[in-house]
């Protein structure tokens, strides 16, 4: 990497690259031995994040795959009042975005901002504390909603008792964060740090927000919508897609070694996304009780979009170009590819649906439903799947213990997640159409929907198939930590660039 | 941009315009929107809503109806939902003045229920629909929500007034009866209390329609 970017002038590779890759001064041993001492540092609470988060990723797994079973044979399961199919699909979403998306966003957030800023964690006992608290209130969450204590607001579900425990865990790990930034080593700051800050910064005001006007003294009328809309979207665009950039911006580069395509389109794309992504939120109540001039604003900061979309499609689909090649080996690189891609396409279907002729037909439809997982699970899931596979090897010290599980679980989830998106998009489509055409009876629109229902369930099997292999691989792996460590004849720990991984995957 | 502070600014800067826009502002828009009188009836809209009905509107959200039936009229010529006879006009902000929980929904799997408590006023509907939803709606997905109801011997006095009139295979043992719960009774109270078609000067009901 050092070699290549030889030519490059020392000041622009500096904004090009992440801090960690740079020479720095001091010898390359020396440099080894203080990333290896960073990893270390973040060891056990970036350990506990990744661990849990899998726990609850396959509490929510079974969850889905129960609600979209429901959703075609509402007898399944029926007697039992705590899993009425909007309890489970309610769990279901809690347990994925609050247990595992955000688990997995803080330990990858960590790990970054330490490798970025070069300094280890400081007192890591505190952020273990903070994600057992943390912990405790997913599982109070969501056993409340599961009782029927649930408050019936979109993405902010868990009830009262349980949500101060997860605000105060969320507020220790963003000051934590900052208190890292503010003892940097390394003083150039690069563009995934921008976006970590940003996102833990902005993600305790959404949820101090909402929980205060919504849950605490809520406010009067359809002021609620435009709250709970407001922190909904803006989960997605503040708190999950700076993370899943961050991350991309970080680990193509560094697993390809080659620098970002442009330093300038990564600012153009930061500072467009924070201005117009958080007005996005009233295009999900188009049509709906609320002053048109709310709705035609979000509509078009929605259309806004594009210019941080595009921009940082350019970025990161332009550093890539010539390199995909390495998709053969890294299973880093795959992930965050698919992610990179599932990004840009998951955009392009927000903005179009936000547009007041589009949202006619796809509003109250499963399109909605299908660009939600576009955007959760095939860019950010995948991105954090490909950040813990970079991560987990180096903070463990051990190599992956099975490249045949690594591809189950690759194209396991990669097909899974496209049989969901692609048929539940054009079966939404064609849902709202016949739910516009007042002579369709209604009946006759839900048996359409049965077919596709049932084939999400099997895109759901797939999806299940690839999260138990990861899980299986995740495991093997921390028993090889108790092993001692034999050094297999190519390593991905000798090198940093991760193109030297052992054998080319399936 | 190496400069942490102004990256700090800018970051608080850029949310904090939409949160003043789009939270705070429609709080100070809207948040104290009251009742309308009418100046030629005297009639109020929208009405008070029965203690039987709110304690309904707590079990609508806590079983999570809102994830598949909306309380949302979009306007004539967008969509169909007034086509579909779901309402007589658009629902407005002062709609909603009385709801703990406000619950527009975003996702039709059923039908809106804006006015379900005009369009279909025969509680016992309700009753036998909540119960299983094939006897009134075959080939419906909606649960069953058996567990509303209480299935029991048929006392010495006979019958309960109450009991839900069920048949073929849809009929409990012979010698028993469902009961709805207190729940459920609650629960259709408030079903039937939604009516959001009261005339308004935002919103006016076309005079023809009206009637």
């Amino acid at each position: 990497m050092i070699n290549q970017s030889q030519t490059l002038q020392n000041k622009t590779l500096r904004a090009l690259l992440p801090g960690d890759a740079l020479t720095g001064g001091g010898t390359e041993g020396g440099k080894k031995a203080a990333l290896a001492e960073i990893d270390a540092s973040c060891r056990v609470p970036v350990l506990f994040f990744f661990l849990s988060g899998l726990a609850w990723l396959l509490a929510g797994t079974i969850l889905a795959l129960v609600a979209s079973i429901k959703l075609h044979t509402p007898g399944f399961l029926a007697s039992w009042e705590w899993l009425t199919f909007s309890n489970v699909r309610t769990a279901h979403l809690n347990t994925v975005v609050y247990g595992f998306a955000s688990q997995i966003s803080v330990g990858v957030t960590i790990w970054l901002m330490c490798r970025l800023c070069r300094i280890p964690l400081v007192a890591p006992g505190l952020i273990t504390v903070a994600n057992l608290f943390y912990n405790l209130g997913v599982t109070v969450g969501v056993g409340g909603i599961l009782i029927g204590d649930s408050t019936a607001i979109e993405w902010l579900e868990m009830p009262r008792y349980a949500t101060p425990i997860l605000f105060i865990s969320y507020a220790l790990i963003a000051v934590w964060t900052i208190v890292t930034f503010r003892l940097r080593a390394e003083r150039h700051l690069y563009v995934s740090q921008w976006y970590l800050l940003a996102a833990v910064l902005w993600f305790p005001w959404l949820y101090g927000t909402a929980q205060v006007m919504l849950l605490i003294e809520p406010v009067r009328g359809v002021v609620q919508a435009a709250v709970n809309w407001w922190f909904a979207h803006n989960v997605l665009g503040l708190w999950f897609t700076p993370i899943g950039l961050a991350s991309i911006y970080y680990f193509i580069p560094k697993v390809i070694g080659r620098p970002i395509h442009s330093y300038y389109l990564s600012v153009l794309g930061f500072w467009s996304l924070a201005l117009f992504y958080n007005w996005n939120g009233m295009h999900h109540l188009v049509g709906g009780p609320l002053p048109a001039w709310m709705i035609t604003v979000s509509i078009v900061a929605s259309v806004m979009m594009l210019i941080p979309v595009i921009t940082v499609a350019i970025n990161h689909h332009f550093t890539m170009v010539g390199h995909f090649g390495k998709l053969k080996y890294s299973p880093t690189l795959r992930f965050m590819v698919f992610g990179a891609v599932s990004y840009t396409l998951a955009s392009l279907q927000g903005v179009a649906s936000a547009v007041r002729s589009i949202s006619e037909v796809t509003h109250f439809t499963h399109h909605t439903i299908a660009h939600a997982h576009l955007g959760m699970y095939a860019f950010f899931t995948m991105v954090m799947f490909g950040a813990m596979y970079y991560i987990l090897p180096r903070i463990t010290q051990r190599e992956w213990p099975s490249n045949g599980l690594i591809s189950l679980h690759f194209w396991g989830v990669a097909l899974g997640i496209v049989l969901y998106v692609v048929p539940m998009s054009i079966m939404g489509f064609i849902q709202g159409t016949m739910l516009n055409d007042a002579a369709v009876r209604f009946l006759d629109v839900v048996q359409f929907t049965l077919p596709w229902l049932k084939l999400r369930t099997l895109a759901g099997l797939l999806l299940a198939a690839g999260h138990v292999a990861f899980v299986i691989n995740v495991g093997w792996l921390l028993v090889r930590m108790f092993e001692p460590y034999r050094k297999p004849v190519v390593s991905i720990l000798t090198g940093e660039a991760e193109t030297v991984a052992a054998a080319k995957l399936p | 941009m190496s400069y942490g502070p102004l990256l700090f600014l800018g970051i608080l800067f850029t949310l904090a315009t939409s949160w003043v826009g789009l939270v705070l502002l429609p709080h100070r828009q809207m948040g104290a929107l009251g009742q309308h009188t009418d100046t030629n009836t005297a009639a109020i809209y929208p009405a008070d809503r029965s203690g039987e009905a709110q304690q309904g509107a707590e079990h609508y959200r806590s079983l999570g109806c809102v994830y598949c039936h909306t309380q949302q009229i979009r306007p004539e010529g967008y969509g169909s939902d007034i086509e579909r006879g779901w309402g007589r006009r658009r629902t407005v902000s002062r709609d909603y003045i009385h709801d703990k929980t406000v619950m527009l929904g975003t996702m039709r799997t059923g039908p809106d229920l804006t006015n379900i408590g005009e369009r279909q006023a025969d509680a016992a509907w309700h009753y036998r629909h909540l119960y299983n939803p094939q006897i009134t709606s075959p080939g419906s997905i909606m649960p069953p929500h058996a567990f509303l109801f209480d299935v029991r011997t048929i006392g010495q006095a006979g019958r309960s007034t109450n009991a839900l009139v069920l048949e073929g295979p849809f009929a409990p043992p012979a010698g028993q009866e469902v009961i709805p719960t207190r729940r459920a009774e609650q629960l259709v109270a408030y079903l039937r209390s939604l009516k959001s078609s009261g005339d308004l000067p935002e919103a006016p009901v076309k005079k023809e329609e009206a009637q």
